[in-house]
């Protein structure tokens, strides 16, 4: 069938193609669709019947017409071919190469949807990376295989903070056989230069693989790119044991694409015009992180989401929280008072965390002490509401003592250098030189051995 | 039931196909394409059958052939499920792990239970060929764990005159363990399993109320909002407020004899998690390990939608099951609201008209029927069993009016709010005291008369109210601040306090404040409320409310909870006896000051 061509294309309407009475095409195949200039365009088919047959075509149908427009399908699904040969190569949304050397061709061909990892050959993740970045490892730490998404907005530094866990990231004690996965959907040349730069400066390019659709690329193909992206990520983690950090930015467009697909289909849309499949659509995306039982490497993902308006509770950041293991947040008013990495701490969580720390992994004061800086900075945020109102200068003594540990913890605790690679002991240290700032009293969720260790403060302190 | 027929497919879109096959009916199931993928058909239109795909229809091609099997979608019940993984459809997981390697293939064909194992089957006393058994009726018994007995019933469609019964002995599930004449003298082989439809609940003879309270070892769910076996809860919350770690602490700690976890559209790495931790855990009741008393359905979100739609239906067959063998059983879903979607993704497809966010306007009552099936009844029998099912609801936004949430709401005995405000303060569990209810209480009320302390239930609105006064203080504070309290306002403050830090908050993550048993919860209960009450009076004579607040006996309360364990509650209650004399002394010296001042 591959040998065939069809020229009949009944309707052409955003990134979406009919084509009438090709009989036995299967549902998902690859198609190839040749202009009337003579250009080729990839798809995809969403929608096979006996009469009709709808492709999805990756670089939109711009400029088609029904007339001059021949498809060809085929016959296989979308793959990407996987080799040790992919490290250090740019590609686009659909696997072709970007950074003008040849396609790969040999090794063995993937369907990029995979299938999903049996929930029963799973290892659960529970060794901690270390970042280097304070409200990270202290208080959201990652561990490998997890996936936790940094959600952002337009304005903030989230690319520089991805930059950096790629650089910082590191199991302690362990030089690692890793690789990085960089997924770019939907970015601006400067963001994507700005990666490659980072790459290229930290002396890891030979480790990355990139796959980038440009702002201006079409949108149809980055509902491919995760796809083929994290297909390398699975055959450098599964096939080559290397432990892969996958950075995809920016997840926003790509459910964005998802939408205008979904319409021009004609789905019923849930919320904001958002089709009902987007949260099993971004599930099967991020479900690909993990580790597998018997298998060396991992796949620990950080996707960047912008939350459009600043809105948590949007549906793209609102169902990737349901899906992934966590979040950081950034806020802008951190960042507006010129804290780097403005990292929100109180609506921030790593699901993993409780697994992947304390006493044979960091240190055991750990979850205690991460546990206390929560409960003090809420109560804090209670002290600035009211200070708020009423001023700082009428705040009882004790809630003085929370506002000006909230100050000092945004400065030292969260805020650090963009080249600044703290282990997590200095981490809890810097931790602890803040929590002796309150008496003994009132650190009720660490231990007494804790406070006997670590505890800086003295009588002055009360 | 019909014989298998042969149709062809007509039109494929993402997981709906549109077959045609003569006599094909409504929940029938067939197998599709070369690839044998499993389906079920949910709707006909003339000569056109439309099936929901169980597996990805990734390659199929219209005109490739598809099988009736003119039965629908049915589980097997029977020994073998206890401690298992299963998928949306009921198949063993690490059963395929083991011949299909990390990932889920498609079309794959095996048995729900091990046919090769052999079981002791232990025959009832008493039973002789002969026999007239009905329906339901007990045959004998197999010891599935140490602490489970499996009763192997007659099939509740099937009666007679028993011709047949094995002796004591090994056997495999394929074994005839039993022969029954029916009135149309028909004779049923009976194994020590068989297939139900999920879609039908499995009869019982009659429903009952509820009588006790499930014993869930939380605090906030024990002591404030009371769920009872046989119960129907709810626990909604947005993303990151613990709506898993409060369906997990249920499954560890509760007093349920079979637990069934759901997981429902979530995630791989938490269904990992109960398969590694739960063997790990000891049952607070039976000293045995957590996991022979638990079995797991996982359609993670990365599955096909369409079996995540099934998978409620698989686990509330198998809860009747354990049911209707007299066993108390609490099932979890988690998250109803996942299951919720792929309805409203397979009601997009079929083009049915959107009511609500897209839901189909049959959103409401499906839910009840599901909730419907849980519930105290007398079994075929004559035993007791129970369902207790409690969903998880995931509302976008943390928004409680989405039609989820809000249908949910109106089906539902007890309902555990979870709150972003507390979780991102790490308050947990997260259950919101004003947002959340219990039905239930005054049922509740006398099993803790009874068993525990008859003040449970003063305590209990004391507490309740106090947090409520706590709530309009806040408001206050936070218009013209605190200044603006009296003393005895400001003391109801920091009783609030206490009681949010030394008995709502409990840590998951701490050995031993993890499982908090009905006595310590009470002991800890009535502690914090007989401080409030006694440093009022303190208050009340002149104590400083900053100093009593600070009193270094404040950090030690605080800490009680995680200091002694559930069956410390002597040197809990030593420790409050000291409390109470450190106040006692307090009074007297405050007493005598005024005295003197006066």
């Amino acid at each position: 069938m591959s040998d065939v061509e069809y020229r009949r294309a009944t309707a052409a309407q955003g990134g979406l193609l009919v084509v009438s009475g090709v009989e036995s095409v299967a549902f998902g195949d690859r198609v190839r669709v040749r202009d009337h200039q003579g250009r080729t365009r990839n798809g995809q088919v969403i929608l096979a019947a006996e009469q009709e047959t709808l492709i999805q075509v990756f670089e939109g149908t711009d400029d088609i017409d029904l007339e001059n427009t021949w498809v060809r399908f085929l016959d296989q699904p979308l793959v990407l071919t996987v080799s040790p040969a992919l490290l250090g190569r740019v590609f686009n949304g659909i696997g072709e190469p970007r950074d003008g050397r040849p396609p790969i061709v040999e090794g063995e061909q993937r369907n990029v949807n995979g299938s999903a990892i049996n929930p029963a050959a799973r290892n659960y993740p529970r060794e901690f990376i270390q970042t280097g970045v304070s409200t990270i490892d202290g208080l959201n730490s990652l561990t490998r295989g997890q996936k936790l998404p940094i959600f952002s907005a337009s304005g903030l530094p989230h690319n520089r903070l991805a930059a950096q866990i790629v650089r910082q990231a590191r199991l302690p004690g362990e030089a690692g056989n890793f690789a990085i996965v960089f997924a770019a959907m939907g970015v601006s040349y400067a963001d994507a230069r700005f990666f490659e730069e980072s790459f290229a400066d930290s002396g890891v390019l030979g480790n990355v693989v990139m796959f980038v659709n440009h702002a201006d690329d079409p949108p149809v193909e980055r509902l491919a790119l995760p796809r083929v992206a994290l297909t390398a990520a699975e055959y450098l983690a599964f096939d080559l044991d290397r432990h892969v950090l996958v950075v995809m930015t920016d997840m926003t467009n790509y459910s964005e694409a998802l939408r205008e697909v979904a319409t021009a289909k004609g789905d019923v849309p849930a919320r904001k015009g958002y089709p009902g499949y987007l949260y099993s659509d971004l599930s099967e995306i991020y479900e690909r992180s993990g580790r597998i039982r018997d298998r060396h490497g991992s796949v620990t993902m950080v996707p960047v989401v912008t939350m459009p308006s600043d809105d948590i509770t949007h549906p793209i950041p609102d169902l990737t929280g349901y899906i992934t293991e966590g979040q950081i947040v950034l806020s802008r008013e951190l960042y507006n008072q010129g804290v780097y990495p403005p990292v929100d701490i109180a609506p921030s969580l790593s699901r993993l965390m409780k697994d992947g720390i304390g006493k044979d992994d960091t240190r055991e004061d750990h979850p205690r002490v991460a546990n206390q800086l929560y409960a003090l900075y809420a109560k804090a945020q209670e002290a600035r509401n009211l200070a708020s109102i009423i001023g700082a200068e009428e705040l009882s003594q004790r809630d003085q003592r929370y506002l000006e540990f909230a100050t000092e913890f945004d400065k030292h605790f969260v805020g650090q250098g963009e080249d600044e690679n703290r282990s997590i002991i200095e981490t809890l240290n810097i931790a602890w030189e803040l929590l002796s700032r309150f008496p003994r009293d009132a650190l009720t969720r660490v231990s007494e051995t804790d406070l006997a260790h670590y505890y800086r403060g003295g009588d002055e302190a009360a | 039931m019909s014989e298998a027929r042969v149709g062809r497919i007509i039109e494929i879109n993402g997981p709906i196909l549109r077959i045609n096959l003569a006599g094909a009916r409504n929940g029938e199931q067939v197998r599709i394409g070369s690839l044998d993928i499993v389906g079920e058909i949910i709707a006909l239109e003339g000569d056109i059958a439309i099936v929901q795909a169980y597996e990805s229809t990734e390659g199929l091609r219209p005109g490739e052939t598809v099988n009736g099997l003119g039965r629908p979608l049915t589980v097997e019940l029977g020994p073998g499920l206890l401690q298992g993984i299963f998928d949306g459809m009921q198949r063993p997981l690490t059963e395929i792990a083991r011949v299909a390697g990390d990932n889920i293939p498609r079309g794959l064909a095996i048995d729900s239970l091990d046919r090769k194992r052999e079981w002791t089957f232990l025959p009832c006393d008493g039973l002789e060929p002969g026999d007239t058994i009905g329906v339901g009726e007990l045959l004998g018994t197999v010891q599935e764990t140490e602490t489970i007995e499996h009763r192997i019933m007659v099939p509740p469609n099937v009666q007679g005159e028993l011709i047949d019964l094995a002796h004591v002995g090994e056997y495999t599930l394929e074994d005839t363990i039993a022969q029954i004449r029916d009135k149309n003298d028909q004779v049923h082989k009976l194994k020590l399993y068989h297939r139900w439809p999920v879609r039908i609940p499995r009869p019982y003879s009659r429903r009952d109320h509820g009588v006790e309270p499930l014993i869930t070892g939380q605090r906030i769910l024990d002591t404030f909002f009371p769920l009872l076996k046989g119960g129907k809860g709810a626990v909604p919350g947005p993303f990151g407020a613990g709506k898993t770690m409060v369906q997990q602490q249920v499954a560890r700690w509760s007093n349920a004899d079979i637990v069934i976890y759901v997981g429902c559209g979530e995630r791989g790495n938490e269904m990992v998690d109960v398969l590694e931790s739960f063997p790990q855990l000891q049952d607070p009741n039976t000293g045995r390990g957590m996991m022979e008393r638990t079995l797991l359905v996982a359609n993670t979100s990365n599955m096909p939608v369409v079996a995540r739609e099934a998978s409620v239906y698989v686990g509330m067959t198998i809860a009747e099951y354990f049911r209707d063998q007299g066993h108390d059983v609490v099932m979890l879903a988690d998250s109803t609201s996942r299951w919720a979607e792929a309805l409203r993704e397979v009601a997009g497809r079929l083009g049915h008209m959107p009511v609500e966010e897209g839901y189909p306007a049959y959103l409401g009552s499906r839910l009840a029927a599901v909730y419907e099936r849980a519930g105290r009844v007398q079994t075929l029998a004559g035993e007791r069993g129970s369902v207790t099912l409690i969903g998880a609801v995931s509302p976008p936004g943390g928004d409680f009016s989405e039609p989820v949430t809000s249908h949910t709401k109106e089906i539902i005995q007890t309902f555990w709010a979870l709150s972003k405000e507390l979780a991102d303060a790490r308050h947990y569990p997260s259950v919101d005291w004003v947002d959340s209810f219990s039905q239930d209480v005054s049922i509740a009320a006398g099993w803790w008369a009874e068993n525990i302390n008859g003040h449970w239930d003063k305590r209990r609105e004391e507490a309740l109210g106090l947090l409520a006064r706590d709530a309009e203080l806040s408001r206050i504070v936070n218009l013209v601040g605190p200044e603006a309290l009296s003393h005895e306002q400001q003391w109801e403050l920091e009783g609030a306090a206490l009681i949010k830090e030394a008995v709502l908050q409990q840590s998951a993550l701490d050995d031993v404040d993890s499982y908090c048993s009905p006595r310590k919860q009470f002991e800890l209960l009535e502690l914090v409320m007989q401080v409030f009450d006694r440093g009022k009076k303190l208050i009340e004579l002149g104590a400083p409310v900053q100093e009593l607040a600070e009193h270094p006996l404040m950090a030690r309360i605080r800490r009680a909870k995680s200091t002694w364990r559930s069956d410390e509650t002597d040197d809990l209650a030593e420790f409050a006896t000291e409390v109470y004399e450190t106040l006692a002394a307090l009074h007297s010296e405050y007493a005598s000051s005024q005295e003197a001042a006066s």
